[in-house]
């Protein structure tokens, strides 16, 4: 049942040969040893597991391989470089919005998914846009205090 | 207080989380991994009559009890947890083998063609059942573990007392839902075991793993992987996934692999037992409670695990904060065919605490006295003893730290208005005070008798050495931080790595809030003595145990003296707003005031503080979790709802410095204190928005109907 499928992983073309039902979330973890793409619950409830699919924030866990052919996925691994993510880890680190770390990259994403709409956002925005993200260590409030302040350093950097 | 200790420092593990390159248990990846899966029993209780294995292919492996080189027990308490089930099961869930191969899907299709053939057994499912042992699988009284102890003269205060008021008290499952599923990987080297994975007790698994195999203690090691959050189910648990890796690659000779996913962590993984409790208060004629009698069963599952402690736990706390001169306290855990309960953060104080802060709102209620001022006439003084006959040394603040709260939050005047509140929608405000005992409960560090080491490593640098973990507490912040200080050096500096039995001594395991009250206070004098003894050489270490303070006396048969030598304290309001059409409610504000000595860093407090808030709302509200035939019936984070951003209130948190002269620059315990009071301040504040008393929680809108309607 195997198929090649092609897409673009962080910038570089790609192209394999494998089950097309496969979750991209295996894919990314097991072929490209993108192990920033985290699995939380493997059912599409906590975004661990977020990548960009062509630009779309997407939990990688409910994403079949067959489907992304063309497409262009962006992980943390590539995002991390960027200056976008310079001005969200800090902004992290300073409001104190990580601990375990393991819901922190999806939510990472999931920021700079809202901010590169929404440059401003108010309180609820943010709350909105992480919401299809579960952190069990912070209570949030945290993590949405991190997000107000890089969209108040970030300007232009979205 | 600018460059106190308590000035926030940017945490250590920050950057290499955010930028998913810190290594998590299935991050790691060795050369010839094979993965392994687990047939489980799909029954309560049941003798296993038959299994029928399909063809094994080549590479594949089945690994079960008959392949355990030692003793097939867990070692805890009790003994009598196996790490493959024997003849009989005794909760769904139940291992009974492994599927062991290199390609997962092709595990997974072996998995499922094995055939189990059962009889079935009487399976024992509810802490009733279980009173009534008809076919006890526990000894003759399926009773696990059962504690008393009294204080003053009970008999005489119930009946000289004018009136009796009595109540029940029910709290649910909860189920720690930290976000990285439990995993381990075992390997099997030249006559060396080595086990890696997301744990809290590095030495808990390694003593784990002697008794499984008979191994010398330098056969083998335990690595600790960065672990994404714990809150108590990564310390007992660890102990059997790790026993199954173990088998497996001693079997196989290769790297084995065991990552749950999340159904299977929610179905068979350890969590909060269930409680009910009875109390009973004789009140005088003054309105003051002249006497206590509490009664606490919890449902320990299965296994008896860590259940004891808990309970014991659960009891020191039951009669809460108040100085009650006579007391009675009841309680014992229960076999039952669920699922084994176990350590979850507040470890049996958050079932208590709902209690007992249940109880005094309902006596306030029933004599038609405010229930906090009727809470604030009881509340507890320096020199006051507590239930178990210790003495309350240290400085109180609770006074101090309510007066806080009370203005944060507005508390005399919404009381007020929101009593009047009529039409749709109704708000509530209540509040709850609560303590947490730091460290372990009674002689428990004169047992484990902690070692902290701390190692020159040049003229500018040093290591840490401690088998405590970093499980997004914090500790990797706040250890470094403390030696720093005190050594004078950048807090880059000094390392401090994931512990490695081979390399750390055993400063006990990372549970009881005991880390930076207990092994930050071994640190910091061996970081005294070090800085002093810095030019004595090149490399040059030095390591502290503990010693029991001469002060603390503890009776472990009679449970009488100090429980805890220290405690720390905390104050929350809850204010919530109840839709009376569909009874949903919201949380509208949370104001909070805590007392751990001196923060290390305000900035981790406030995370744990907040953290654990919300998990105690969850709790109290969202996170409603039950059996039906043995099996719990919410199988994932779609029917087990822990609360998200937009459920989130924002929470107003202030600390009071209060410093405690055996901790590390006088701080105290953090970690489990924030937990145990949002539920009892949530269902105050529903009963005060509703004007019912509740007993239960979680605080389903099906129970207010029926409650609000009657
Ligand atoms: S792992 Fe994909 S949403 Fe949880
Ligand atoms: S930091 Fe642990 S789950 Fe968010």
């Amino acid at each position: 049942m195997s198929q090649i499928i092609q897409f673009t992983l962080n910038g570089t073309p790609v192209s394999l040969e494998s089950d097309p039902m496969r979750r991209l979330l295996d894919v990314l973890r097991d072929d490209f040893s993108e192990t920033g793409v985290k699995e939380g619950c493997g059912e599409g409830e906590c975004g661990a597991c977020s990548v960009f699919l062509n630009g779309k924030l997407v939990n990688s866990c409910l994403v079949a391989l067959g489907s992304i052919e063309g497409m262009n996925v962006e992980t943390i691994v590539h995002f991390k470089n960027t200056p976008a993510y310079r001005v969200i880890e800090q902004a992290f680190s300073d409001a104190g919005a990580v601990q375990c770390g393991f819901c922190t990259p999806g939510m990472v994403l999931a920021a700079y998914a809202l901010l590169k709409n929404n440059p401003h956002p108010g309180e609820n925005d943010i709350r909105e846009a992480i919401s299809g993200n579960l952190c069990r260590c912070t209570g949030y409030n945290m993590i949405v205090d991190g997000i107000r302040l890089a969209a108040k350093r970030g300007e232009g950097k979205w | 207080m600018k460059n106190s200790i308590s000035t926030p420092t940017d945490r250590l593990d920050g950057p290499e989380k955010a930028s998913g390159k810190a290594v998590y248990t299935d991050d790691i990846r060795p050369e010839g991994l094979l993965f392994a899966r687990t047939l489980r029993a799909d029954r309560p209780r049941a003798r296993i009559t038959a299994i029928r294995l399909p063809e094994i292919p080549d590479n594949y492996f089945i690994v079960d009890r008959n392949d355990v080189p030692g003793r097939n027990r867990i070692k805890m308490l009790e003994d009598d947890w196996p790490f493959f089930a024997g003849e009989v099961i005794n909760h769904v869930g139940e291992p009974i083998l492994l599927v062991v191969g290199p390609d997962r899907e092709k595990v997974a299709d072996i998995l499922n063609s094995i055939e189990v053939e059962y009889e079935d057994l009487p399976p024992v499912l509810s802490i009733d059942d279980a009173i009534a042992a008809k076919s006890p699988i526990f000894g003759d009284d399926n009773c696990f573990a059962a504690y008393s102890f009294r204080k003053g003269d009970p008999d005489t205060a119930f009946s000289t007392a004018k009136t009796v008021i009595e109540g029940e008290f029910k709290t649910g499952y909860h189920e720690q839902a930290y976000m990285e599923p439990q995993g381990m990987i075992g390997s099997y080297k030249n006559g060396k075991l080595t086990v890696t994975g997301s744990m809290q007790c590095p030495f808990y698994v390694k003593n784990a793993m002697m008794q499984l195999t008979g191994f010398k203690e330098d056969a083998v090691q335990i690595i600790q992987a960065t672990t994404g959050g714990a809150f108590g189910g990564k310390e007992e648990y660890p102990s059997l996934l790790a026993g199954h890796v173990a088998v497996a690659a001693i079997k196989t000779g290769k790297p084995v692999k065991l990552v749950l996913e999340r159904g299977e962590d929610l179905a068979v993984t350890t969590k909060r037992h269930p409680s009910v409790s009875r109390y009973r208060s004789a009140i005088d004629e003054n309105g003051r409670v002249i006497a206590m009698e509490a009664d606490i069963t919890l449902d320990g599952g299965a296994y008896a695990g860590l259940s004891a402690v808990v309970l014991q736990r659960a009891l020191f706390a039951a009669i809460g904060v108040y100085n009650i001169p006579n007391v009675t306290v009841r309680g014992r855990v229960m076999a039952t065919n669920h699922v084994p309960s176990g350590a979850f953060r507040g470890f049996g104080a958050p079932q208590a605490f709902f209690a007992v802060e249940m109880h005094m709102e309902q006596i306030a209620s029933e004599l038609g006295m405010n229930p906090l001022t009727f809470k604030e006439i009881h509340l507890v003084r320096q020199g006051d003893t507590t239930s178990t006959g210790g003495v309350l040394r240290d400085e109180i603040k609770i006074h101090e730290m309510l007066a806080k709260v009370l203005k944060m939050s507005n508390y005399r005047k919404k009381e007020g208005i929101f009593a009047s509140k009529k039409g749709r929608f109704r708000s509530g405000i209540g509040l709850a005070i609560y303590l947490h005992g730091c460290g372990f409960t009674g002689k428990g560090e004169e047992i484990i008798k902690g070692t902290a080491t701390i190692r020159k490593l040049a003229e500018d640098r040093a290591e840490i050495l401690i088998s405590n973990v970093e499980m997004g507490q914090g500790a990797q912040t706040t250890l470094r931080k403390i030696v720093a200080r005190i050594l004078e050096l950048p807090i880059q500096n000094i390392e401090y790595a994931n512990p490695d039995t081979d390399r750390v001594p055993d400063s006990g395991p990372t549970v009881a809030s005991r880390t930076v009250i207990i092994v930050g206070h071994l640190l910091e004098s061996a970081a005294k003595e070090l800085k002093k003894r810095w030019n004595e050489s090149e490399t040059l270490s030095v390591s502290k145990s503990y010693r029991h303070p001469s002060y603390i006396q503890w009776d472990q048969d009679k449970l009488q003296g100090d429980a805890y030598p220290a405690y720390s304290w905390g104050i929350v309001a809850v204010e919530v707003e109840v839709d009376t059409l569909t009874y949903e409610t919201a949380v509208k504000g949370v104001w909070t005031v805590h007392d751990v000595g001196i923060a290390i860093d305000e900035e981790i407090i406030r995370g744990q503080i907040e953290g654990g808030i919300l998990q105690g709302l969850g709790y109290a509200s969202l996170e409603v979790m039950d059996t039906a035939d043995g099996a719990y019936r919410q199988h994932s984070f779609t029917d087990y709802i822990i609360p998200t951003s937009v459920d989130a209130p924002v929470i107003e948190s202030e600390l009071i410095d209060n410093p405690y002269e055996y901790g590390p620059f006088g701080a105290k315990c953090a970690g489990e204190l924030p937990i145990a009071g949002a539920a009892p301040a949530y269902a105050a504040a529903v009963s005060h928005a509703l004007g019912i008393e509740i007993h239960e929680i979680p605080v389903k809108p099906e129970i207010l109907i029926k409650r609000a309607v009657k």
